[in-house]
């Protein structure tokens, strides 16, 4: 009752200020590119997801220090290990003024695990998703999963009804009439409305007043606009044409923060940026060592890393917008990240591990590396590459778009290196899965170890954690996974990329590590 | 005049198709397109689906056959990223690109060939050496670069005019335009004086030599000797008679303003062709890629064909060889 009268007086108040115009607060901000589609389950990418979670609300949510928080899911239990309980939220209503209910949620997840979606990953296909009345949902699993909800904040709730009617019940796919109505019309529970929309080039929120959640942003207008040259980016926020943009060239960054009134917000990212090297063929690609993979001696391994000074590429190549790792996750994502050091940068130390491998005069060595997906990506790899040759390792860098560089390395036809990685998930199980396991034939696991890394007892641990559903336990098992990758050097980690946004001094907003912007965290002064 | 038509129009069909042909050869090493289509967590197994069911695996020849087939019925697939029909993505975008390509030639003519007139007349004079020294800055600095540099004076300094977008538009269903509204003309300004920039200069060049030789001519000097105005003189015989060949290359140059408006579309963020055809080379959407080149390689046909005939209604000594 009380909730609801609140709600009330916030749209009345909101009705109040959009009659009388004077309290109108209206936010502008740019990104490099623009949503995909307004569709939310065709693009399993972190700026049209965030984008659209103005829109869309999932199950879950994440807080701005990306704590889990209820959101269309009031609360949740577990009745076995199997099995969870979820109690949906009532009196939420769609848009369109639907109320939502479990049959949305069945719905939601039957369109994300169908053809043409790319948030498949985040339901395992064999989960049971039973409604058990209006607002109860059970959510059964075929082995015990203690994160199975850790990914839901980015599932996004479909209105059935509205899909039915409109004929978009299935996602978006390319192959068939894409035309799709979802993909141009949004019609989800949170905070913001799409009131108008060009592709490419401007989008208008406007605030639900009817949001189930209080507001405690300001904005009664959110207009945004993708703007792909980095120079005309910055220029827009320094001309005030727009209140906030992101990511900020680094090399901008002085300039903007010199500017009066405009200033950038920084901080660690959650991807981080490591080296891989070829540790399953038996001779290595693209060198001149035949017969034989170097990378097989962990000596060769060691020595790598050890020429690799991390600190100098922080200071000299990110501007310090980067914090060296010592581990293949965030240390903000692993409660026991803090007691993983570096390898020191050593070269003399490596030139000896070289020559006690039997390479006292190096080898030569081809190296992989994208242009255009990381922050500075080819100028870390040219660093990379002059500080090996030091040591006498010849690096012929081959750096490419990313659409050239990922279709060659995505086929392992790599021997070296560099990659960034981001858990979807935000927890390690993702990292040892995909990076850290042992790659099989098919790659139906560990398809981004690249490299071809596998410690038998990592593979082991991989799937214990899975099921382990005690978090003491569980972390302790994925400390021993990564105490076994440093030991093996496994992988050379190089450091947390750094996020930065820029916005004007007059506004407030929230940075999350994940990189995704909230309208609903901004504040105008 | 009807066979000469005609003759042209089986040029042109060759030219689109070695067009095609080329840019399909091309598209094999810009990379994979179905990496860009998904998340990073997306199983091997999906991708290989999804590259499937899009025909990448297909032939080469058995994918370029079908475009092609596809192509001459006006039908260019849907878009990998926007997941919308390729055809209607363009007509969107065609508005925008056609003005700012209009405006930035008709700067170019209406500012061009006065300086290259005066230029031409009056070569020793302070304003000759200082439009030669502008137009030196045109022809020898890249576009984004004279793009940035206004955007810095212009928007940041001076916060005169928008930096980026197209301002308010008014649309008609099939047309947009930004023409009709105030903020539509500010925004235009600069992209229009960065895209055309190199034209003009190139323009002012070219009427400045043949103004030159003209005026060195025998039926310059019997006008003079006539002692007509040197005002209908410099513009009624000296100008007219340079405009054979300003004619082809304002006419070839209108094809490169829209073709080369990708950059200047990049940097201003114009909503048009060019931005949409960088970003699906980023990408890798190839069906995007494969319209936009054929209507760019239309665009180059038709003007040509036009130039040509434009020819015969300027100069009469290509009428009479043609009867004869």
């Amino acid at each position: 009752m009380g909730l609801r009268r609140s709600l009330i007086a916030v749209a009345s108040v909101a009705a109040i200020c959009a009659a009388s115009g004077a309290q109108a607060k209206t936010f502008k901000w740019a990104f490099q590119g623009d949503a995909q589609s307004l569709d939310p389950h065709t693009l399993n990418e972190t700026f049209t997801l965030g984008f659209l979670s103005n829109v869309y609300e999932g199950l879950v949510r994440r807080g701005p220090d990306l704590q889990i928080l209820p959101s269309l899911a009031e609360s949740w239990e577990l009745l076995d290990p199997n099995h969870w309980r979820f109690t949906l939220r009532k009196g939420v209503k769609f848009h369109n003024g639907n109320d939502f209910n479990a049959d949305d949620v069945v719905f939601t997840f039957d369109r994300v695990r169908m053809d043409g979606s790319d948030i498949k990953t985040k339901v395992a296909a064999d989960t049971k998703v039973v409604k058990v009345d209006d607002y109860t949902v059970d959510i059964i699993t075929s082995q015990p999963n203690p994160i199975v909800y850790y990914e839901w904040d980015n599932v996004l709730i479909m209105d059935k009804e509205w899909a039915e009617e409109n004929n978009a019940t299935a996602p978006t796919d390319v192959t068939k009439d894409a035309n799709n109505y979802a993909a141009f019309n949004a019609n989800g529970t949170g905070p913001f409305k799409i009131v108008e929309r060009e592709t490419d080039v401007r989008t208008v929120f406007k605030p639900n007043p009817d949001w189930w959640d209080e507001a405690k942003h300001n904005v009664t207008e959110g207009i945004f606009t993708p703007i792909s040259s980095d120079a005309t980016r910055v220029a827009a926020l320094l001309s005030g044409e727009i209140d906030m943009m992101y990511p900020v060239p680094v090399q901008d960054i002085k300039r903007i923060d010199s500017n009066g009134g405009t200033a950038t917000l920084t901080g660690p990212e959650l991807r981080t940026i490591f080296l891989g090297m070829d540790q399953k063929r038996d001779e290595l690609l693209y060198s001149n060592v035949k017969g034989k993979n170097p990378f097989k001696d962990k000596r060769v391994r060691e020595a790598m890393y050890k020429a690799i000074d991390v600190e100098t590429i922080r200071k000299k190549i990110m501007r310090n917008l980067s914090t060296p790792s010592a581990i293949m996750i965030s240390p903000f994502l692993f409660s026991k990240s803090a007691k993983y050091e570096r390898i020191g940068y050593d070269p003399e130390a490596a030139k000896a591990l070289l020559a006690d491998a039997g390479y006292p005069d190096g080898f030569e060595l081809g190296m992989d590396c994208p242009n255009n997906r990381y922050v500075n990506d080819e100028a870390i790899c040219q660093a990379v590459v002059a500080m090996l040759a030091k040591v006498g390792v010849k690096v012929d860098l081959l750096a490419q778009p990313k659409a050239l560089y990922f279709k060659k390395v995505l086929d392992f036809d790599t021997s070296f290196y560099l990659l960034g990685w981001t858990p979807g998930s935000f927890d390690s199980w993702n990292v040892m899965f995909n990076l850290l396991a042992c790659r099989d034939e098919n790659a139906t696991r560990a398809k981004f170890n690249l490299g071809g890394y596998c410690n038998p007892d990592v593979d082991k641990l991989t799937d214990e954690v899975l099921v382990e559903t005690d978090p003491e336990t569980r972390d302790s098992k994925i400390e021993a996974a990564y105490d076994m990758v440093a030991e093996d050097v496994g992988y050379i980690p190089l450091h947390q990329q750094g996020l930065a946004w820029a916005k004007k001094d007059s506004v407030d907003l929230v940075q999350r590590a994940d990189n995704q912007f909230m309208l609903h965290f901004v504040n105008v002064k | 005049m009807i066979g000469f038509i005609f003759k042209r129009f089986i040029q042109s069909f060759i030219v689109m198709f070695l067009v095609a042909l080329l840019a399909f050869t091309m598209f094999n090493f810009l990379g994979d397109p179905v990496n860009q289509m998904v998340g990073i967590d997306t199983t091997a197994a999906d991708r290989e689906a999804l590259r499937d069911r899009l025909g990448l695996n297909d032939p080469l020849l058995v994918q370029f056959g079908r475009f092609v087939s596809n192509a001459v019925q006006f039908e260019f697939g849907q878009s990998y990223q926007h997941k919308r029909a390729v055809s209607g993505l363009i007509l969107d975008r065609l508005p925008a690109t056609l003005e700012l390509s209009m405006i930035a030639a008709i700067f170019t003519l209406v500012v061009g060939v006065p300086m290259g007139v005066y230029t031409g007349l009056h070569r020793d004079s302070l304003l000759s050496k200082i439009f030669m020294t502008i137009s030196l800055v045109g022809v020898s600095l890249p576009t984004f670069l004279i793009g940035i540099l206004l955007i810095f004076v212009f928007s940041v300094q001076l916060q005169w005019l928008p930096s980026f977008g197209r301002g308010e538009v008014i649309d008609f269903g099939f047309w947009s335009t930004g023409l009709l509204t105030a903020t539509g003309w500010k925004a235009i300004i600069m992209p229009a004086v960065t895209l055309g920039l190199f034209q003009m200069t190139l323009i002012m060049r070219l009427v400045r030599s043949e103004m030159l030789e003209v005026l060195r001519s025998d039926y310059i000097k019997f006008a003079r000797a006539r002692g007509l105005a040197s005002r209908a003189i410099n513009f009624g015989h000296a100008l007219k008679n340079t405009l054979v060949p300003v004619i082809t290359i304002a006419g070839l140059q209108l094809g490169s303003l829209i073709a080369f408006a990708i950059i200047t579309e990049t940097v201003f963020q114009w909503p048009g062709m060019g931005l949409l055809f960088l970003q699906a080379i980023q990408v890798v959407d190839i069906p995007i890629m494969a319209a936009y080149l054929m209507l760019i390689a239309f665009f180059f046909v038709m003007i040509n064909m036009i130039v040509d005939l434009l020819y015969y209604v300027v100069d009469p000594r290509l009428r009479v060889d043609a009867t004869s």
